[in-house]
């Protein structure tokens, strides 16, 4: 039993560190391409779940009810709205302030966070809305003392679609134009600019991609938990930013690494500890990384430029 | 000025410095002579400014010892101590090659700030100044006048009162020097301060220098303009990839075969510079 | 800037209105019996819609106007420097005024808008201390806030003391935190520290919410004793050892809204009091200098971490005084009130005002804190402003409203002019 049980916590871990790792994703190409905690990445990754609760509803109502082909009309439909989304607050409220004082981009990034919440809640109502279980039952891997370690079919598709989106975005980062304009504007934005590449443009790319994984996490995230309401971004980002700290900023397999760890740690902790302090526990975790690993698990080391 | 006899303030054993794979510094050794005047010279990559930080405490060396002779003739071994006290302790300030003065406050106040020791001493740790009790005031006059009588020295007083940052750039270059003094330091290291100075600032520059050498202070000094470097200083170290290739007076090392092959090696510029027609 | 005309650019801009509202304002999402049921709200995407094209336009038209060359944005700043440097000197004695008789001739409610405001404008002057003199972000001031409230409601209900004497418990506990949370975290990069503060902000709360046995959790502490004027309590009363009976007053529960108001008052002009006096000295300048620059401090020998935990403390013990005043005021305490946007409100006054400056945290106060009061018939939207507000306010004004910083101390024209016997000797 205390094996099985154990089993069972991995997978589950597994399956919310993937959501938290798509979202971590975002946050750390952000960070660093330009610097800035993307402060409203939690709240798109909320309206991405918004939006994928509207198109599952919608096509429910025109009546496609085969699962595989509503959820991916459902992906491309909330991931291209949440680029939109992305690539609309880079442009209002964050390009205006490049170059401006430090501080300023997060103040901004913290009033978008609280508009598009707010937003959410004017448009949508305050209430959890729920979600009937599109794919239920699973695999049952073992039975051990009566305890089932179950592998849902929801875990699978979770799985395979986190996979197949980090796949796609590897693919995207090293091995496109695009992708290489992003590494350079990473390295170093301002030579980059003057070897003659469109920063503006490439930041605002990044924007739209992380946006689009982060909405595919919310659909996800509606999948696996069944329910939604406003307020799901602020903690969600804040873990997944934590996530990505803890692999190290600015390294995308950091993020996914760190989606995982966080994730994992969370599930363990609730399982065997208790549930109400599964947040301090992962907040702790991030406190405790910063101090006495600055750089995360595959952060670059950082030689102070004196 | 430049006696052989003269005390060793700063001794640098076998430093080395690595940053992951990469050899910044490899094995130097040399010595800084009390009321002289050392300069560090040598191609750029050679390590010049690696070896001030590992002195002045920014980084902590992979290897090697830095000491430094104290007045009552112990020594501190400055690559063990912690960053803020190298300055505090040891008497060993510094300013940047990229000028770092707190741009937003004035310049007088830059140089209040490097006098902060002795003055939050004085204020009993913040804690009597706010009541008004202590002999801050006191100490604060005093803290003025030196501020004041540097910034005679650099020409700056008629500008106290505006921001460090709105001053052209070789006042600024001065300012970070004359804060760097406000430390009262036993040994003063400067990353090329004669850099993107014109003709005339850098003599004034060169003027100032012997003037702090003058009223006992000893210099360490990284410059890429040989002029300067030829006319002010007593001993010159020259690096190369993180090595040392010469060490001696000014005329030995512009004679020296290894310094004209590592600068011709790296480009003719520099090799030009090092000619022997410069003398003062 | 725009290769496209006004007119294509405002459409384009509606074009994309159109895809970022069509569904979430367009399809209402409903909790039916069936699941969830979609309702249409077209009209409310169309005005939308309209909103931003006609919106995107004016501002294309406005920053086309012809006289825009002659007189560019940095003139406007200017005159608008100039405008506020000569009012500032009538200004603050103004604000002072109107704070010190408002009590007198507005209504209870505005008393009490005054009092949220004050308490504000006491956090915003702390926060300032530890975000716009040092430079160091803190995301999670709130933290504080919490250990102030909480520290007075338990010592009070344990020991059954007073406001007055829990009051420099409160912040000295406070403080303690700072430095507790400070001593380990201070020596991370800005954005770090920003991130760990917002984590330690929500540890707080929920250890708050779940550690029911001290806190009462989600239920909070009730029953936390007001404050006294002297020992005089203020009750519906006027029997002995009431602030009414004392001075033969008709009791009335405005007498202690006016008290509580002057008792804010009172901390917040402390705090500023003590930043002011700190400012002009050698650790209100050093917090200044590790602002401006983190290396040249540690080359003048300065030790940055502790100074740092200084800053943190000192902030954190104002953030204390106010969070016990909040707790005597309202009597009651629970750990809703000490969310993340309580920190994020307060950091924007900071930021907003004008990193560093001590008026430049009043007027966002007012337009902060005032502002949504005004808004408050329209409820729901009345946060939703609020963001907008604050991402405007940033894109218009990204330095803050009061921008100019005055020196913390002058040599002045004519110390300049004669110099003194010292320094003409060491010149020699």
């Amino acid at each position: 039993m205390g094996l099985a049980y154990a089993l069972q916590q991995l997978i589950n871990g597994i399956t919310l560190g993937m959501i938290y790792g798509l979202i971590a994703v975002g946050y750390t190409m952000v960070y660093g391409i330009i610097g800035m905690i993307n402060f409203a990445h939690g709240d798109v990754f909320m309206i991405g779940a918004f939006l994928s609760l509207i198109a599952l509803s919608g096509l429910a109502s025109l009546g496609i009810t085969a699962v595989p082909l509503a959820l991916a009309i459902t992906l491309v439909f909330a991931a291209s709205l949440a680029a939109l989304y992305g690539w609309t607050i880079e442009r209002v409220a964050y390009r205006p302030l490049r170059g401006s004082f430090r501080l300023a981009p997060l103040i901004s990034a913290i009033g978008m966070s609280i508009t598009l919440q707010n937003f959410a809640q004017v448009s949508q109502g305050a209430r959890v809305k729920p979600l009937a279980p599109l794919l239920p039952g699973g695999l049952v891997l073992t039975r051990a003392g009566g305890f089932a370690v179950q592998l849902s079919w929801m875990q699978i598709a979770i799985a395979v679609t986190t996979v197949f989106c980090l796949g796609v975005f590897t693919w995207l980062v090293t091995r496109t134009p695009l992708g290489r304009a992003m590494r350079a504007c990473e390295q170093d934005l301002k030579m980059a600019g003057l070897l003659g590449i469109d920063t503006d443009r490439t930041i605002g790319v990044t924007f739209v991609i992380g946006a689009a994984l982060a909405a595919i996490a919310g659909l996800l995230f509606l999948l696996y938990y069944g329910a939604i309401d406003f307020y799901i971004g602020f903690v969600a980002g804040v873990k997944a930013f934590t996530a990505a700290v803890l692999g190290g900023i600015g390294s995308l397999p950091g993020a996914v690494l760190g989606g995982l760890l966080i994730g994992l740690i969370e599930t363990f902790w609730s399982a065997y500890f208790s549930v109400q302090y599964k947040d301090v526990a992962a907040f702790s975790i991030l406190a405790i990384t910063l101090v006495f690993l600055p750089t995360g698990l595959l952060g670059r080391v950082d030689v102070e430029k004196v | 000025m430049a006696a052989e006899d003269a005390m060793p303030l700063l001794a640098v054993r076998r430093l080395g410095m690595r940053f992951g794979g990469i050899t910044a510094l490899d094995d130097l050794s040399f010595t800084a002579r009390r009321g002289e005047i050392t300069a560090v010279i040598g191609p750029n990559g050679a390590g010049k400014t690696t070896a001030f930080n590992c002195i002045t405490g920014f980084y902590r060396p992979s290897s090697g010892e830095l000491s430094l002779t104290r007045p009552d003739g112990g020594s501190y071994a400055l690559a063990k101590m912690p960053g803020h006290l190298i300055a505090r302790r040891a008497g060993v300030a510094r300013t940047f090659q990229n000028i770092r003065l707190f741009a937003g406050m004035t310049v007088l106040e830059n140089l209040l700030v490097a006098q902060h020791i002795p003055l939050m001493a004085a204020t009993g740790f913040g804690i009597l100044a706010i009541l008004g009790l202590g002999h801050y005031r006191r100490a604060e006059r005093q803290a003025v006048e030196k501020a004041k009588s540097w910034l005679e020295r650099i020409d700056l007083l008629a500008r106290a009162d505006d921001p460090a940052g709105s001053l052209p750039y070789g006042a600024q270059r001065r300012l970070e020097i004359a804060r760097a003094m406000c430390v009262d330091p036993v040994l003063l290291c400067l990353d090329e301060p004669a850099a993107g100075l014109n003709p005339s600032e850098t003599a004034e520059l060169g003027a100032l220098l012997l003037r702090i050498r003058a009223e006992g202070c000893s210099l360490l000094l990284i410059e890429h303009d040989m002029n300067v470097v030829m006319r002010i200083s007593d001993h010159i170290v020259v690096l190369d990839r993180g090595r040392k290739i010469s060490d001696g007076t000014p005329a030995e090392v512009r004679a020296d075969p290894h310094v004209i092959a590592a600068y011709l090696g790296e480009d003719d510029e520099s090799a030009d510079d090092l000619a022997p027609e410069v003398v003062p | 800037m725009n290769a496209r005309g006004p007119l294509a650019d405002a459409f384009l801009s509606a074009l994309i209105a159109l895809g970022l509202f069509a569904p979430m304002v367009g399809l209402e999402t409903h909790v039916g019996a069936h699941g969830i049921a979609l309702a249409p709200r077209p009209l409310a995407v169309a005005a939308l819609v309209g909103a931003v094209f006609v919106l995107r336009l004016a501002v294309r038209l406005w920053q086309a106007r012809p006289h825009r060359a002659a007189a560019g944005p940095g003139a406007a700043r200017a005159r608008l420097a100039a405008a506020l440097g000569g009012t500032k000197r009538f200004l603050i004695p103004t604000l002072l005024a109107i704070a010190v008789v408002m009590p007198f001739l507005a209504s209870r409610a505005t008393i009490d808008l005054g009092i949220l405001m004050l308490t504000y404008v006491m956090l915003g002057w702390g926060l300032n201390i530890v975000v716009g003199l040092a430079g160091l972000l803190d995301l999670g001031y709130v933290a504080f806030y919490a250990v102030g409230a909480y520290s007075y409601a338990l010592i009070a209900q344990a020991t059954g003391l007073g406001f007055w004497s829990c009051l420099p418990a409160s912040g000295v506990l406070a403080a303690l935190w700072g430095i507790t949370l400070g001593f380990p975290v201070l020596r991370l990069r800005g954005d770090y520290l920003a991130i760990v503060t917002l984590a330690f902000g929500e540890i707080i709360r929920i250890v708050l919410l779940n550690w029911v046995s001290l806190t009462g959790g989600p239920n909070g502490i009730s029953g936390i004793p007001r404050p006294t004027l002297f020992g005089l309590r203020f009750t519906m009363t006027d029997g002995p050892g009431t602030f009414a009976g004392f001075f033969h007053l008709a009791p009335s529960p405005t007498h202690r809204v006016m008290f509580l108001y002057y008792v804010i008052l009172g901390l917040a002009l402390l705090t500023n009091w003590v930043t002011l006096r700190l400012r002009r000295q050698p650790l209100g300048r050093v917090w200044e200098a590790l602002r401006e620059d983190e290396i040249a401090c540690r080359s003048l020998g300065i030790n940055v971490t502790t100074t740092k935990l200084t800053a943190f403390a000192v902030g954190a013990c104002f953030g204390g005084f106010a969070g016990a005043f909040f707790a005597t005021r309202q009597g009651f305490i629970s750990p809703e009130s000490f969310t993340f946007m309580e920190s994020a409100t307060v950091l924007a006054i900071v930021v907003l005002g004008g990193m560093g400056s001590q008026l430049g945290v009043v007027l966002a106060t007012l337009v902060m804190i005032g502002g949504p009061e005004m808004f408050r018939p329209l409820a729901d939207y009345r946060m939703l402003i609020f963001g907008l507000a604050l991402v405007v306010m940033m894109v218009l004004r990204p330095r803050g409203l009061v921008t100019e910083r005055r020196p913390s101390i002058m040599l002045g024209a004519a110390a300049r002019a004669a110099p003194l016997a010292l320094a003409a000797e060491e010149v020699g």
